[in-house]
């Protein structure tokens, strides 16, 4: 699953460069230039994908050390 | 009543109420260094959403956001706000959750704490203290001077009379002067940071955040509707966004790998020295997992608005002399009420002094912690010493950047670019430190070396920020200056690491294990 997550994150990397918007002047919704609806599209695609790292991709691994350093405290 | 005068009156209730809680917040302090410089790690969830997206949302973001939409179009969303919501919380998730647990682990306050103690090198806190301090200051400076710039605009026509408020200008003529104004916010922002701490910045951050965001939402509002003069909300969108000019809901005058290297950009959300010890704040690992899903969702509403608003300005009259900076403030004043424009003034500044706050915290944080404390020694110094020692710097930092302010005006966005390219071009660093065990402190100098030399080089070459549009020339793309910085110190970084001695094993068993 954490391999998708990073595939998702490099496809949103990719279609952030979205050249065939770039002349593009229709208005969505008949005031939403297409070149911003697209990039707002990708901001909520960024939180949905974050979403999905948090829950599968999540690394655990440093929970222990939230626990260990209560219990070590601090070092310097 | 006086034009600008209702707005003066606004925004002194604002920073009074801003004082009130940080006067508020330093009455929970326990009087510890923890608890001055990291809130003694209390900060949960929702706290940590807001502070660390009203610390990494300045002028930059609204002021600076709309002046772009208006010189330069849509675009400007591409290039810093969804970008940003990829990149910052890919930060979150990859540095600062790891730097949390290792901050946790052995006590660290700040970025040099930790690269000295991964990279065993003393050299390394010396080498990096002048470049950090360096590069926060124009970031410092950016809000400083706009709101400053702000205050002035909306208060224009308050003192018509008064001849140290008298300005060429009809749009700031009566207003608060600049230097009055940054003095003003300076002063507030230092006395709840000076009172309360990382604990009086994260609540102020949180209650700035909220501030904007909605204000932000209503400007909107109040902006469609004058502009519209339609029935609805709908039919004052369509109506106001059609009369916008072709080249400013497309990105027709827009370089298509200027933009695309605008990616690198956001990259300096992970060595912004503020936000690794907001980071440190957190009360765990969990804490992090909204921040993560929401900054993405956060940005888009504060800079979808703002983008909207810079490139119907393009349908406005405006005063010719009218610079990309003072277009909102302008818009602001000229098409609300003076009730509604004191209020919106407040949520702009609240903008600007959610990051002023942690900066400047942060800069004293580090002059007393990796400078004075590291060479007198830690354990020579009681908490309530180091803690009057970090008040003493921060306040230092303030009293300098105030003065730095006087000097001269430049354009916010651009400042902010090359201030972010700058901490961008440190990256590989940060990321190598925490995954890539070959990585030597010679490697590291190495990196930072390339890259404060080659920042510097490009900087002078653009008339030191003065060319916005500057840009450099790869064969026939142009890209952002960032991408030779970028590779430049991570090819140095590789290189050296790989032909000098490995670092220790037990320093790798500690940081790795």
């Amino acid at each position: 699953m954490k391999t998708v997550i990073w595939t998702l994150v490099i496809i949103l990397l990719i279609i952030h460069q979205d050249n065939w918007f770039w002349r593009d002047d229709t208005l969505v919704f008949g005031f939403m230039p297409i070149g911003l609806m697209w990039h707002v599209g990708i901001s909520l695609s960024a939180a949905f994908v974050w979403y999905l790292a948090t829950v599968f991709a999540w690394p655990h691994e440093l929970e222990y050390h939230e626990n260990a350093a209560s219990e070590e405290g601090d070092v310097k | 009543m006086r034009d600008g005068l209702t707005q003066l009156i606004i925004i002194s209730i604002y920073l009074c109420l801003l004082l009130c809680l940080g006067m508020f917040a330093s009455r929970l302090f326990r009087g510890t260094k923890k608890d001055y410089l990291l809130a003694s790690h209390s900060i949960g969830p929702f706290l940590l959403l807001m502070s660390l997206f009203g610390t990494t949302m300045t002028a930059f973001a609204l002021v600076g956001s709309s002046g772009e939409a208006f010189s330069e179009g849509i675009g400007v969303y591409g290039m810093l706000a969804s970008s940003s919501g990829i990149i910052h919380s890919l930060c979150f998730f990859l540095i600062g959750v790891k730097l949390w647990s290792l901050g946790r682990k052995y006590g660290y306050t700040t970025q040099i704490q930790y690269f000295r103690d991964r990279l065993d090198s003393d050299f390394i806190g010396i080498l990096l203290f002048p470049i950090l301090v360096g590069l926060v200051i124009p970031y410092l400076l950016i809000g400083v001077m706009a709101g400053g710039t702000v205050v002035q605009t909306m208060t224009a026509g308050a003192f018509p009379n008064l001849d140290a408020f008298s300005d060429p200008s009809p749009a700031r003529h009566g207003g608060v002067p600049p230097w009055l104004g940054s003095l003003a916010i300076c002063t507030v922002v230092l006395t709840y940071v000076f009172f309360g701490g990382m604990r009086g910045t994260a609540w102020a951050n949180a209650f700035q955040t909220l501030v904007f965001m909605v204000l932000g939402l209503v400007t909107f509002v109040v902006i469609a509707r004058t502009l519209g003069q339609q029935d609805s909300m709908f039919e004052n969108l369509k109506a106001v966004t059609s009369k916008v000019p072709f080249d400013k809901v497309t990105r027709e005058h827009m370089s298509q790998t200027k933009f695309f290297t605008y990616l690198l950009v956001p990259l300096s959300v992970g060595m912004f020295p503020h936000l690794f010890q907001h980071w440190l704040t957190a009360k765990s690992a969990n804490s992090f997992k909204i921040p993560v899903v929401c900054h993405p969702i956060f940005i888009m509403i504060v800079w979808v608005p703002c983008v909207l608003i810079g490139i119907w300005a393009t349908t406005v009259k405006l005063p010719p002399t009218i610079t990309p900076n003072a277009v909102l403030p302008f818009l602001v004043k000229s098409q609300t009420g003076p009730v509604l424009a004191g209020l919106l003034t407040a949520g702009i500044l609240a903008a600007i002094m959610s990051s002023l706050d942690s900066q400047f915290l942060c800069l004293g944080t580090i002059f007393s912690n990796d400078i004075v404390g590291h060479y007198i020694g830690h354990e020579r110094l009681s908490d309530r010493q180091s803690v009057w020692l970090a008040r003493t710097f921060i306040v230092l930092v303030v009293v300098v950047t105030y003065g730095l302010s006087l000097l001269g005006y430049k354009s916010v966005f651009a400042m902010g670019v090359w201030c972010f390219s700058g901490f961008a071009s440190l990256f590989p660093l940060i990321i190598a430190a925490l995954y890539w065990k070959r990585l030597t402190a010679w490697g590291a100098y190495a990196c930072v070396l390339t890259a404060i030399g080659c920042w510097l080089y490009l900087f002078r070459d653009s008339g030191f920020g003065a060319n916005s549009e500057y840009a450099v020339m790869l064969g026939e793309f142009e890209v952002m200056p960032v991408v030779l910085i970028f590779f430049s110190s991570l090819v140095a970084m590789i290189v050296v690491s790989l032909v000098t001695p490995p670092p220790k094993q037990d320093t790798l068993a500690r940081h790795f294990d």
